[in-house]
């Protein structure tokens, strides 16, 4: 579904990805782990599509498509979905508004008609419900004077309308407590089908004793240093990034 | 990849879409202005000895007067004799009695203005008063109206039929000598519209006027006046537009307002003036006087505007709270792109007791252009109890246009309570490229931020017009981003 060859990618002037490469298959889930500031947010951004982020060399195909081709919009109407690690404020813009503004656009592409507003609002309300939301939120402006939980949860509000194929989610457990932790896991488990892929990029083990990744790569200094099965998360877990980094020089 | 900046140029290319010059024999006077223009322009409207006489005080005030350098504009000099202060259809000594008699060119040019009178008025139930240049055209729903009472007529027509109201209000609000433009109105001032709302009346319907400069160097000085009488309720829009033409025209209308006792008036514009092109060239001047005289007790005047067009807008809605208990409202949205210029804001003048305003400005500016607040809040010594809360908030799009607030406060009662927040904040980046990677166009992101940013005034818009404003929101803002 995703295949990343030889990325790199800098801002202004420093070079933060330097010869990444990542293939993902439908069904899969992958986990992305790595220190702060080792390019996990900026691998993130550039699949989306972010335009600060100039991409000097390497390819990323999506479904046989050349991803860096396309515009951020015609990437999300695609199938790709990027959970911000900071979702950020639109204040006065009603967040089902948006919401539907979303769904629609990817309908539209997709050569369906724009959603009934009656079942819109019913299946908003159900998907909040398994997230533990309060539907009220449906009407306070997007992620406007929502706590760092509150926002997290309106992603994968987004998420579960959306039905990506490609759901890349950036630290979305981050900053949880245990209750919001099991609703964005829930959330990402119910997403997982034979069709569909996953990017988590994150911190901590936590998150991936509730969604179970089929692989877990290691990313230090624009790179993937390391990749393996799940039990690479414990072991990082274990020692510490100062482990990763050494045998990255080495 | 598309670069954003040719996305960007293919919509800044965007031409006006109400520019279009309507081809009919009119029968103006030749431009320049003197005793002798104003006393054709008072015979030609068959106007009876004490409008003449008025207009004349007001030519004389005016020439001893200067235009005000004050406002956050720029604009060359104006030369008042290159401009001519009548011109109406040809047909205007046999007046058209009904739509039917109208003359088809003027119908279909409201027709491409999207306001097919027949239409339009049945279906929304908006009685509409046409002001096409300088004279009243058509007037729909009369009858439906007189029958409740309500007075709604062309201002010439107003002279003619119930002169004792409209000498007994005439310039009570705004005075002949108020300001440079408002003496010149007063002056000139060739239609416009009159409303009356008897005693304890609810106008059945909305009351709207549609405004359009059509004939090449005319000045517009309508002048239009309300009076909602005690316990009586209206609710009034008036929309605008205007060809394109490189040349700048003058728009100095007036707007008095007078609400009695118990009695409310709404009054909304969605004004869309041609701006001029991207390079400045052409557009309106809208150097416009409008007030409210909340005269009696517990009455309220409430100006809603939207601001679109134009090349420079020069306009303070205002409210004189002299009644007890009454209230003042402003909402306003200025939309101001490429090298537009707006100055415009309001004036809350607290007279009676445990008066109360409220406003709410929301600048938002784009381009090279420049966006100015500038609002005047003054308690009286005598408002005990007096209350305001001012709110002004401006978006930038882009880095090279500007936002400016102007707060005044006269505060001379120690009892008032006057709140101020300003706010300024600018699309980000960040907002732009959330929204696409949820699918939305660089376009429609703009637009659904700039709406939500003036969701709190849109809201106080009669419902249909709240559409209309969105829709004009959205066309002036094309290609904003940068
Ligand atoms: N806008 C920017 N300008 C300059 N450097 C940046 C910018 N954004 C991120 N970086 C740098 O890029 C590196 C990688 O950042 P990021 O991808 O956010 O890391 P991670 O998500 O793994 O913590 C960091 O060193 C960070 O400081
Ligand atoms: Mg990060």
């Amino acid at each position: 579904m995703l295949e990343i060859n030889n990325l790199r990618s800098r801002i202004d002037d420093s070079e933060i990805l330097r010869g990444l490469s990542l293939s993902v298959r439908a069904g899969e889930v992958h986990a992305i782990m790595g220190p702060n500031g080792s390019g996990k947010s900026t691998l993130a951004q550039v699949i989306a599509g972010h335009e600060d982020y100039e991409v000097t060399a390497g390819t990323v195909t999506y479904n046989g498509q050349d991803l860096l081709e396309l515009e951020p919009e015609e990437r999300a109407r695609e199938g790709i979905f990027l959970g911000f690690q900071y979702p950020v404020e639109i204040p006065g813009v009603n967040n089902a508004y948006l919401l539907k503004a979303a769904v629609n656009a990817r309908r539209k592409h997709q050569g369906l008609g724009e959603v009934d507003a009656f079942e819109f609002l019913k299946l908003a309300r159900e998907k909040m419900a398994t997230l533990g939301m309060d539907p009220k939120f449906l009407n306070r402006g997007v992620n406007e004077g929502f706590s760092g939980g509150e926002k997290k949860r309106n992603e994968i509000l987004q998420m579960a309308m959306l039905e990506p194929s490609l759901a890349i989610l950036d630290e979305t457990d981050s900053g949880l407590d245990i209750d919001a932790l099991k609703a964005v896991a829930a959330g990402v488990n119910a997403l997982r089908s034979p069709e569909r892929a996953i990017i988590l990029v994150t911190h901590y083990q936590r998150l991936l004793d509730y969604v179970e990744p089929d692989y877990v790569h290691v990313l230090s200094q624009g790179r993937i240093v390391r990749s393996g099965d799940k039990s690479l998360a414990l072991e990082l877990e274990e020692k510490g990034y100062e482990w990763v980094r050494e045998a990255a020089n080495a | 990849m598309a670069t954003e900046s040719e996305n960007l140029e293919s919509l800044v290319n965007r031409r006006y879409e109400h520019g279009f010059i309507t081809d009919i024999e009119t029968d103006s006077l030749p431009p320049g202005l003197n005793e002798d223009v104003i006393r054709a322009i008072s015979a030609r409207k068959h106007e009876p000895p004490f409008m003449l006489e008025w207009r004349l005080q007001a030519y004389r005030q005016w020439l001893e007067m200067t235009e005000p350098a004050w406002a956050h504009v720029r604009y060359p000099k104006i030369d008042y004799n290159e401009i001519s202060y009548f011109s109406a259809p040809k047909s205007d000594d046999d007046r058209p009695k009904s739509l039917d008699e109208v003359d088809p060119k003027l119908l279909e040019t409201y027709d491409k203005l999207g306001i097919p009178l027949h239409e339009r008025a049945r279906l929304a139930g908006v009685a509409v008063d046409a002001v096409f240049d300088s004279v009243s055209v058509a007037t729909t729903f009369k009858e439906k109206l007189s029958e409740a009472g309500v007075i709604f007529c062309s201002f010439s027509e107003a002279v003619q039929e119930h002169p004792e109201l409209v000498q007994k209000y005439l310039g009570t609000v705004v005075p002949r000598r108020d300001n440079f433009f408002a003496a010149l109105n007063a002056a000139v001032f060739s239609d416009g519209s009159f409303v009356y709302i008897p005693k304890g009346v609810r106008c059945p319907m909305e009351l709207s006027t549609y405004f359009r400069i059509n004939a090449a160097n005319t000045g517009q000085f309508e002048r239009t006046l309300i009076i909602a009488d005690e316990g009586s309720h209206v609710s009034y829009l008036e929309g605008c537009t205007a060809p394109m033409r490189d040349e700048n025209q003058l728009h100095a209308a007036v707007v008095e307002l007078i609400a009695l006792k118990d009695a409310e008036i709404k009054y909304s514009t969605v004004q869309n003036w041609y701006p001029g092109d991207e390079n400045g060239v052409g557009g309106i001047y809208n150097f416009v006087t409008k007030r409210g005289d909340c005269r009696g007790a517990n009455s309220k005047i409430s100006w809603t505007q939207v601001e679109t067009g134009s090349a420079i807008t020069w306009k303070y809605p205002s409210c004189l709270l002299r009644g007890d208990n009454s209230v003042g409202e402003f909402y306003s949205v200025a939309v101001t792109n490429n090298l537009q210029q707006a100055d415009t804001g309001t004036k809350m003048i607290h007279i009676g007791r445990n008066t109360s305003s409220t406003i709410v400005s929301k600048g938002i500016s784009a381009g090279r252009a420049q966006n100015a607040y500038r609002g005047l809040v003054r308690i009286m010594p005598q408002a005990h109890g007096a209350r305001n809360h001012t709110q002004c908030d401006s978006l930038l799009i882009g880095k090279e246009c500007g936002a400016h607030t102007f707060p005044y406060m006269e505060i001379r009662n120690p009892s008032a309570r006057v709140e101020h927040e300003a706010t300024t904040s600018k699309i980000s980046a960040d907002q732009l490229f959330y929204c696409r990677q949820r699918g939305l166009s660089e376009e429609d992101a703009v637009n659904m931020i700039v709406n939500g940013f003036c969701k709190e005034v849109f809201k106080e818009l009669p419902m249909e017009f709240a559409v209309e404003a969105q829709a004009l929101l959205n066309v002036s803002l094309e290609g904003a981003v940068g």
